[in-house]
């Protein structure tokens, strides 16, 4: 995983709620075995028209949004299945950075696996920041994750709260499994006490 | 009651998640132990590959338990699968489970079927277990008094390696449904109610307990319909406490303890459900009489009324976010404000998936559609959430009755619930399903999706619209 960085990038504007999975990435592209390529599946049904052009009407296809590293989304976005190419696909076209009112727990945690962070505002943060977007198409915000803050030229910054434990992997771009297993003794201890306790899962 | 006694009492989420924890230290996340990892095409072979890249081992090979379900044709099975990405799919699951010597049940064995449908089948799961699989309707699970939860691949990875997942403690939420059902109504329609009650962000954050004499009343099978729906809910898990049906439905299969293990499991099984006066972070109360056949009219499962309801005006929601979704919604559903549900007409009808796939909904939807005909148009498909399903749902003659009201009778997979495998609507054509989710074009591009029970599908495939079946 990439080390997180504090970065200046266009912030793009998805004025949707419960934006689910299967949006994000629709079932037809379930079906290959590799992590990568999911990017140009994004958002497959709402992006593209029946003939595969672009579809203009889609707020991503618009030129002012092109390269845009920040999403900023409304409530309860990643609802639905737990498929994580949806945050593989979100990675792979460019976001780094989700700002939403809330999201489904288990988009959540797979998007900080994939170096993406998501950062939750209250409502009337989001509204402002949707404001400013609307009105300034293409405007760039800059996430600090270090110091837990983002600012916008239009004066709309604030700080975000954070897990100190996603905050640090992210940072650091550590592998979870790497971690995990520095405690591989205990595991062991437990798994030990586990066969004592309940003889009949391991018969 | 004093302070620490008060402390003492716990909720049954607390007890399971007490008794996995392996490493707490500030700073980490909970490390919290898997019991049983379950396993499909979909969402792993991506997590071997991290396996095989980083040289790490399937660290307890017996804790799992794989199955093909979401890619496979529901017909013709014996002939090679035309979809050349699908095909490798699957065959990477089974190169998958062959090198790391994993359990699996592939398309042509006798065990097949969905996952959350066979793994009960097999008694794999127990009370007071933790279990985890890449799919959100894990949930399932929860109907045995077991903590049970969906996984990204990363986190799939994470199990095989480690047999541990790093956790945040969920809130609990307590959902008390007492009452009787009216006929016809079931677990699927508690379930519809629950999301459209708090909306599908409503469990974000919680784990739910269903209680109530509704709940204590559901077999098994109508238990693992209410948990599987948690997840549409936002819940991390649903989760039942275990009594006399989950120990009867458990003896004698394949995985469930045995011998001299029997009555050990049993004790520890009994001191799982919530401690008397144990407090829940948050409460909610339905009566399980005023819960009619539920209908979803739009592109959430939160989106859902009364078969005796209408089509709502998107000038009925005083929430801004909620009216523009209505708005959404019933542009894309084809549907005008005010219209009766029951007079909503139909294209296409599934009975199968996760949800409701189980012998009891081919039970009760084969009452529904004996002697009946599929509605001129109107194609149906039943599809059985497993071969064992299958097979004693023909030994009861079942099959027979829905080949002879017009029903195609399929072989066992997810199929329609999320048209991995071929089976689709196209666009504009509109299902009665009883499935787990209506989002824009989860059953094929353009196809509108209804949510119900198998007894509203059925009734639904005969009308060729939706029927009130409280009144047939």
């Amino acid at each position: 995983m990439e080390p997180y960085k504090k970065h200046e990038s266009i912030a793009a504007l998805m004025n949707r709620s419960n934006v689910d999975t299967d949006q994000i990435i629709p079932k037809q592209f379930l079906k290959k075995v590799e992590r990568s390529g999911f990017g140009q599946h994004l958002f497959h049904d709402w992006r593209f028209n029946d003939d595969g052009s672009d579809n203009a009407e889609f707020e991503l296809n618009k030129p002012a949004f092109k390269g845009a590293k920040i999403l900023v989304a409304g409530d309860n976005f990643g609802c639905g299945s737990s498929r994580e190419h949806a945050p593989w696909a979100i990675a792979d076209y460019g976001f780094n950075t989700i700002i939403s009112t809330s999201y489904a727990d288990i988009f959540y945690n797979n998007c900080f696996k994939n170096g993406i962070l998501a950062i939750k505002v209250d409502k009337v943060q989001l509204d402002k920041l949707m404001a400013e977007i609307a009105a300034n198409e293409g405007v760039r915000f800059v996430v600090d994750l270090e110091n837990q803050q983002v600012t916008t030229p239009g004066g709309n910054g604030f700080s975000f709260e954070i897990d100190p434990f996603r905050k640090g992997n992210l940072l650091s771009g550590l592998d979870d499994i790497g971690l995990t297993l520095k405690h591989v003794d205990k595991i062991t201890e437990y798994e030990q006490q586990h066969k004592q306790n309940f003889p009949w899962l391991w018969a | 009651m004093h302070a620490l006694e008060y402390a003492m009492k716990k909720t049954m989420y607390e007890k399971i998640w007490d008794s996995h924890l392996v490493v707490d230290v500030a700073g980490q996340a909970p490390l919290l132990y898997v019991d049983r990892h379950l396993m499909h095409e979909v969402t792993s072979p991506q997590a071997f590959e991290g396996l095989r890249l980083s040289s790490r081992k399937v660290r307890n090979p017996h804790s799992i338990l794989a199955t093909m379900d979401h890619c496979v044709p529901t017909k013709n099975r014996d002939l090679p699968i035309a979809d050349p990405i699908a095909k490798k799919q699957i065959e990477t699951m089974a190169d998958n489970c062959r090198e790391n010597g994993l359990n699996l049940y592939d398309m042509k064995n006798p065990n097949n079927g969905v996952i959350h449908v066979v793994v009960p089948e097999h008694g794999f799961v127990h009370p007071g277990m933790v279990v985890v699989c890449g799919d959100s309707h894990t949930a399932t699970h929860g109907a045995f008094g077991a903590l049970a939860f969906g996984i990204g691949t990363s986190e799939v990875e994470h199990v095989m390696a480690t047999q541990t997942l790093p956790q945040k403690k969920s809130k609990t939420m307590q959902i008390i449904v007492n009452g009787e059902l009216s006929k016809y109504a079931s677990a699927k329609d508690i379930a519809l109610a629950i999301t459209g009650k708090i909306g599908t962000a409503g469990g974000t954050g919680y784990v739910i307990e269903y209680t109530g004499s509704a709940i204590r009343e559901l077999s098994m099978e109508g238990r693992m319909t209410l948990c599987n729906m948690a997840i549409e809910a936002g819940a991390r898990a649903g989760l039942i406490a275990p009594d006399e049906k989950t120990y009867d439905y458990l003896k004698g299969r394949e995985f469930a303890p045995s011998g001299q293990y029997w009555e050990q499991a049993l004790a520890y099984w009994k001191s799982l459900p919530s401690d008397d006066g144990a407090v829940f972070d948050a409460t909610v109360t339905l009566d399980a009489a005023d819960i009619a056949p539920q209908v979803s009219w739009g592109t959430s499962p939160e989106q859902v009324t009364g078969v005796d309801g209408v089509v709502p005006a998107p000038e009925s929601f005083s929430d801004e976010i909620k009216r523009q979704a209505c708005e959404n919604a019933l542009a894309y559903m084809g549907l005008t404000p005010n219209t009766k549900i029951t007079d909503i007409a139909i294209d296409y009808v599934f009975i199968g998936s996760c949800t409701n796939g189980r012998i009891e909904d081919f039970r009760i939807a084969a009452e529904v559609a004996k002697g009946t005909k599929v509605a001129p148009g109107v194609t149906a498909i039943a599809v059985p959430g497993s071969y064992h399903v299958k097979q004693q749902a023909e030994q009861e003659g079942l099959d027979k009755i829905f080949t002879d009201a017009g029903w195609e009778w399929r072989e066992p997979g997810c199929s329609m619930c999320l048209a991995m495998n071929g089976d689709e609507l196209t666009k504009g054509q509109r299902s009665a399903s009883t499935s787990n989710r209506n989002f824009e074009g989860r059953q094929g591009k353009g196809g509108r999706t209804h949510l119900v029970s198998p007894a509203m599908a059925a009734a639904a495939a005969a009308a060729g619209h939706f029927v009130d079946i409280r009144t047939l």
